[in-house]
C-alpha cells in the first residue's frame, strides 16, 4: 500500500530550456526585429540574422491524443520536433525553412484540418473555459459556442485586416474565467438562487454566508437544522454562493440568458488597460449553435471595421465616436440596465458638460 | 444537437471527440452526457475535492450526476500539470503526456487552461492517483488550486520575442520553483496568480488576471535606428506617422521634425505602441526590468479591479534581482496572510486597509507613479505633521461651549476642565501632549 501512495515531490516546472526550439536556444534575448509575413505566418530575426518562421494554427483547445499525436507528427516533420501554444489556444509551429513554410501550412489544413492565421489585425482565437464539458457551475457550454461563433468569425481570423486585433472571450457562468476582451460573452442568472437545504447542511455555513457580496444570505434554522437563507430583495444573481456551496442553485435553465461586453483590454499601450462594459443582454441560451449571440458579434465586428481607425482596439474606438454612436450603429438597446449601479458606478459616469448632438 | 457542431469551417471538438470515443468508451459516454446537458440546458457535474496525497489542490474532481446512465463518467477528474514556461514543448514531452492521458484518462488534453495548466480530463478516483504518479515520476508536477498560488503563466519573451525586457520564463520557472509548497498546499486567504509579461503589449494578460503581473519596461531611451525610422517614414508617409505614431502617443512625447523622430524619453510611459507600429526602427532601451503592480481580479466579490502600479522599476537580470524580488512577495503575502479576511483577495485587501495602509505593511516608500493624481479629499490625519499641541500645553477649551454633550468621558477625552465634574484624578497619567497626538490618541493624556 505504501509504495502506491503517493509523495509529494514539488518537482516544479518543466525546464522549459529542453523544449525551446533549437533557434530560440541559438538567439534567446538576441531577436531583433519581425515581419508578418502573410496572416498567420510570422518570421523573427536575430542579431546574427538567423530566420525562426511561426506558423499559427487555430485549435479548439479541446485535444484528443489522436489530434495531439497528428499536430506532433507535423512538428517532427517541419520543426525538428518544436512546437508552442499561445496564451488564446493557437498552436505555434516553428521552423527554419522558408521552403517548408507552404507545405506545413498543407499539413496543417488538410491533416490537422485547423486554419492559419490569429496574428496581427486579425480575430484570434476565443479565450473559453470548460462549460457542461467539465465544470461544475456552468449555465452554458464553452467549447461548443466558441466553435459556434468561430465558425462565424472564420474569415476574419485567416486575414489581418481589421483596423487592430480583436480578442474574444466566453464565460459559463459571472466567475468569468474567460476574462476581460475586445468582445466578452458571459452567462447571466435572472433569480436569486434556490435552496436546497439538504445539500447545504453539508457546507461550511459560515464560508457560505461570507462569499456573498451583498451580505444577502443569513444563517437560520429550518426543521431544527442549521442551515441560510437568502435575503432576495438584496440578492443581485451573482452566483459566488453558488461557487462556495451547491445547495444554492443558481442556474435556471429557462430563464439563464446571455451578455455581451464590449471594450476590455489588458496591454498598457496608448490609453492603458480597460475594462469591458455592457453591450447588450437577454440573448437566449440557445444550444447547439447560440445563433443570437453570433449574431451580436457580428454586429459588434462588422460596426468596429466600418468605424474604427487604424490601431484602434474595439474599446477605443468606442471612447472616440461615444457610446450613443455605438448603440445606434450596432443597433442595440441602452436601457437602465446599461448604467451601473454597484460599488465603483460613479467612476463610470460622465462628469462634465460634453454630449454630443 | 452535437451533431450540429460537426458543421462549418472551424475545427470541432465533437468530430474529435467521437473518433477518439471509438478506442476510450469514456468518451463516448462524456459525449451522451453533454447531448443531454444540450437539450436540457443543465450541467450534470457536482464538484467535489479529491486531493493528491501530500498536495492540497491541482485536481479538478467532478462526479456525473447520471452516473447510472454513464458509469463511465461516474468520476471524471481532471488534473492540472504546470506546464512548461511558455508553453513550448518538444514533441517528446507532448507524446509522453498523451501516452500517460491514454492509459490513465479519458485521452482529452487541454492545451492549455485558462490559468496556465496542461488540464488533463477523465480519470476515476484511483486513476487519477496512478496518473499523478506516473506525471511525478517523468518530472511533471502538479498545478495549484483552492487557496494557493496559481500556476504561473508568461509570455513568449526572450524566446522569440524583441521587445522583451526580461527573462520572462527563465523568471516563471524560477518563481515556480521557489515558491513550490505556496503552490502546492493551500494556505492563503484565497488564491493569489502571477503573470509576466515582457512589455506592456501584455500578451500574457497579466493586468486583467492576476494578483501581481510583472511588466517589462526600461529606464533609458528608447532605441532609435533613425536610417530605418527614415525609411519608415518615406515607405509609409509623414501623415500616417503623425496620425498613428505621433498622436497616438499617450504622453505625446514623439515629434515629427524634418523627417526625424524625436523621442522626449523623460515623458515617454513605455507604453510600446510606437515601438510596436515601427518595430523595425524602434527598441526598448538597455537598462531593462519590470513594473511590478498588485491587485488584479474579476468582478467577484466588491467588483472589477485591475492591478495598480506598486514598484515603477526594478532590475530582473540577476538571481540578487529574483531573491529581491522574492523578498517582496514573502513581505507581501506575509502581511496579507495575516491581515486578510476569509476569501479576500490581495486587491480586496487594499481596497479595503487602504493602499498607504498596505504600503506601511509590506515596507515601502510611497511614490508619485502609484497613482494617477494625488487624492482630491482633505480628510486626511496627517499622524506624523501634526504638531505637539501648544508646546505641550494642555489644550485650552474652545470658545464655543455649548456643544452637545455626550456624557463625562466626552469631556474628560476633550480634557475641557469647565465641564469636568470634578476630580484631577479622573484623569489619566501625565506624559507628553505630543506624543499622545503622534499616537494618534487624541487628548487623552492631556493632563
Ligand atoms: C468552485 C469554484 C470555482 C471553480 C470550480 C473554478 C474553476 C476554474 C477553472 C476550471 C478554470 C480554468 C478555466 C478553463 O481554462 O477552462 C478557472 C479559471 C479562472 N477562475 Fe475559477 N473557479 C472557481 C472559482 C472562481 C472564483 C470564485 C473566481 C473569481 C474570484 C474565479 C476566477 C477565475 C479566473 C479569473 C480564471 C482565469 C484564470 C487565469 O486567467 O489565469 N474562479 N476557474
Ligand atoms: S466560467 Fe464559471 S462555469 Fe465556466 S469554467 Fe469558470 S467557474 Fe466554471
Ligand atoms: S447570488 Fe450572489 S448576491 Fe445572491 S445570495 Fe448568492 S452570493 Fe449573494
Ligand atoms: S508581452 Fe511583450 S515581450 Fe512578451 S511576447 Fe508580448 S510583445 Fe513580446
Ligand atoms: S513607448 Fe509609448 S509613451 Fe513611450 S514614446 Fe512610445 S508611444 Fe510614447
Amino acid at each position: 500500500m505504501a509504495a502506491d501512495r503517493l509523495a509529494p515531490r514539488d518537482n516544479g516546472a518543466p525546464d522549459f530550456r529542453k523544449y525551446l526550439h533549437p533557434a530560440m536556444r541559438r538567439n534567446y534575448g538576441r531577436w531583433v526585429d519581425h515581419e508578418n509575413i502573410k496572416p498567420g505566418v510570422y518570421k523573427h530575426i536575430s542579431e546574427d540574422g538567423e530566420e525562426l518562421f511561426t506558423v499559427r494554427a487555430g485549435s479548439p483547445r479541446m485535444l484528443s491524443i489522436h489530434k495531439v499525436r497528428q499536430i506532433c507528427d507535423a512538428a517532427d516533420r517541419y520543426c525538428e520536433g518544436h512546437l508552442r501554444f499561445t496564451t488564446r489556444n493557437n498552436i505555434e509551429f516553428l521552423l527554419t525553412k522558408a521552403e517548408d513554410v507552404e507545405p506545413l501550412i498543407n499539413e496543417i489544413e488538410t491533416v490537422l484540418g485547423f486554419p492559419v492565421g490569429g496574428t496581427g489585425r486579425s480575430i484570434s482565437n476565443i479565450l473559453h473555459t470548460q462549460g457542461w464539458l467539465h465544470c461544475n457551475l456552468p449555465g452554458t457550454d464553452a467549447s461548443g459556442s466558441v466553435k459556434a461563433i468561430m465558425d462565424v468569425l472564420y474569415e476574419e481570423f485567416r486575414r489581418d485586416d481589421l483596423p487592430q486585433r480583436l480578442k474574444i472571450s466566453t464565460s459559463c457562468c459571472q466567475i468569468n474565467c474567460g476574462s476581460h476582451a475586445d468582445i466578452a460573452i458571459i452567462l447571466q442568472h435572472h433569480h436569486p438562487p434556490r435552496l436546497d437545504h439538504e445539500r447545504i447542511a453539508s457546507c461550511e455555513l459560515p464560508k457560505v454566508v461570507g462569499i456573498c457580496p451583498v451580505a444577502a444570505i443569513r444563517p437560520a434554522r429550518k426543521g431544527g437544522r442549521n442551515t441560510v437563507e437568502v435575503v432576495k430583495e438584496k440578492c443581485m444573481y451573482c452566483g459566488a454562493c453558488h461557487g462556495q456551496c451547491p445547495g444554492l442553485e443558481i442556474r435556471d435553465a429557462d430563464t439563464d440568458t446571455l451578455a455581451v461586453w464590449v471594450g476590455g483590454k489588458s496591454a498598457s499601450t496608448r490609453g492603458g488597460p480597460a475594462f469591458m462594459k455592457l453591450a447588450t443582454f437577454g440573448l437566449p441560451n440557445n444550444p447547439p449553435r447560440w445563433p443570437e449571440v453570433s449574431d451580436a458579434v457580428r454586429k459588434i465586428v462588422d460596426a468596429y471595421k466600418d468605424g474604427a481607425r487604424q490601431y484602434e482596439r474595439v474599446g477605443e474606438w468606442i471612447e472616440r465616436v461615444g457610446w450613443k454612436h455605438f448603440f445606434e450603429v450596432t443597433g442595440f438597446e441602452f436601457t437602465r440596465y446599461h448604467i451601473d449601479s454597484y460599488r465603483f458606478a460613479r467612476t463610470s459616469f460622465n462628469i462634465s458638460a460634453q454630449a454630443r448632438r | 444537437m452535437l451533431d450540429q457542431l460537426e458543421q462549418g469551417p472551424w475545427p470541432s471538438f465533437v468530430t474529435d471527440l467521437k473518433q477518439l470515443a471509438a478506442s476510450k468508451a469514456t468518451v463516448g459516454q462524456l459525449l451522451g452526457q453533454l447531448e443531454k446537458s444540450y437539450r436540457d440546458r443543465w450541467d450534470y457535474w457536482t464538484g467535489t475535492v479529491l486531493n493528491l496525497s501530500g498536495y492540497g489542490g491541482g485536481v479538478l474532481a467532478r462526479y456525473s450526476d447520471l452516473r447510472d446512465e454513464f458509469p463511465e463518467v461516474a468520476q471524471f477528474h481532471t488534473v492540472r500539470i504546470i506546464e512548461p514556461s511558455g508553453y513550448v514543448y518538444s514533441t517528446e514531452a507532448l507524446r509522453e503526456l498523451c501516452d500517460i492521458s491514454e492509459e490513465y484518462s479519458a485521452g482529452i488534453l487541454q492545451l492549455h487552461g485558462m490559468t496556465g495548466d496542461v488540464l488533463m480530463l477523465g480519470s476515476d478516483n484511483q486513476a487519477t492517483h496512478a496518473a499523478g504518479e506516473a506525471l511525478m515520476s517523468k518530472g511533471w508536477d502538479i498545478g495549484g488550486s483552492g487557496g494557493a498560488l496559481r500556476t504561473i503563466s508568461c509570455c513568449i519573451g526572450p524566446a522569440r520575442c524583441e521587445m522583451t525586457c526580461f527573462d520572462t520564463l527563465g523568471l516563471a520557472k524560477f518563481l515556480t520553483d521557489t515558491f513550490i509548497s505556496e503552490l502546492h498546499r493551500p494556505e492563503f486567504p484565497y488564491k493569489f496568480k502571477f503573470k509576466l509579461s515582457g512589455c506592456a503589449n501584455d500578451c500574457a494578460g497579466s493586468m486583467m488576471r492576476s494578483d501581481l503581473p510583472l511588466i517589462g519596461t526600461w529606464r533609458d531611451d528608447i532605441k532609435v535606428d533613425q536610417e530605418a525610422a527614415a525609411g519608415f517614414i518615406e515607405q509609409n508617409g509623414e501623415e500616417f506617422v503623425i496620425g498613428n505614431v505621433v498622436s497616438r502617443c499617450p504622453t505625446r512625447c514623439i515629434s515629427l521634425r524634418g523627417g526625424r523622430l524625436d523621442i522626449n524619453n523623460d515623458n515617454c510611459v513605455h507604453c510600446m505602441h510606437c515601438i510596436n507600429v515601427m518595430h523595425s526602427a524602434l527598441r526598448p532601451g538597455d537598462d531593462r526590468g519590470a513594473t511590478i503592480l498588485i491587485g488584479g481580479k474579476r468582478t467577484l466579490k466588491i467588483g472589477d479591479m485591475f492591478s495598480s502600479l506598486l514598484v515603477p522599476f526594478m532590475k530582473m537580470q540577476t538571481q540578487e534581482d529574483w531573491d529581491a524580488l522574492v523578498d517582496l512577495v514573502r513581505r507581501i503575502w506575509d502581511f496579507w496572510t495575516e491581515y486578510a479576511l476569509e476569501h479576500e483577495r490581495v486587491g480586496e485587501f487594499i481596497d479595503r486597509i487602504s493602499m498607504t495602509s498596505f504600503l506601511d505593511g509590506i515596507g515601502l516608500e510611497p511614490d508619485p507613479r502609484m497613482v494617477k493624481e494625488p487624492r482630491t479629499n482633505s480628510y486626511i490625519k496627517f499622524e506624523e505633521y501634526g504638531p505637539p499641541r501648544f508646546h505641550g500645553e494642555p489644550p485650552q477649551p474652545p470658545n464655543v461651549v455649548d456643544r452637545e454633550v455626550i456624557g463625562p468621558e466626552a469631556d474628560e477625552a476633550a480634557g475641557n476642565p469647565n465641564r469636568q465634574s470634578g476630580a484631577d484624578e479622573a484623569i489619566p497619567d501625565g506624559g507628553n501632549a505630543g506624543d499622545a497626538n503622534k499616537a494618534g490618541g487624541g487628548a487623552k493624556g492631556a493632563s
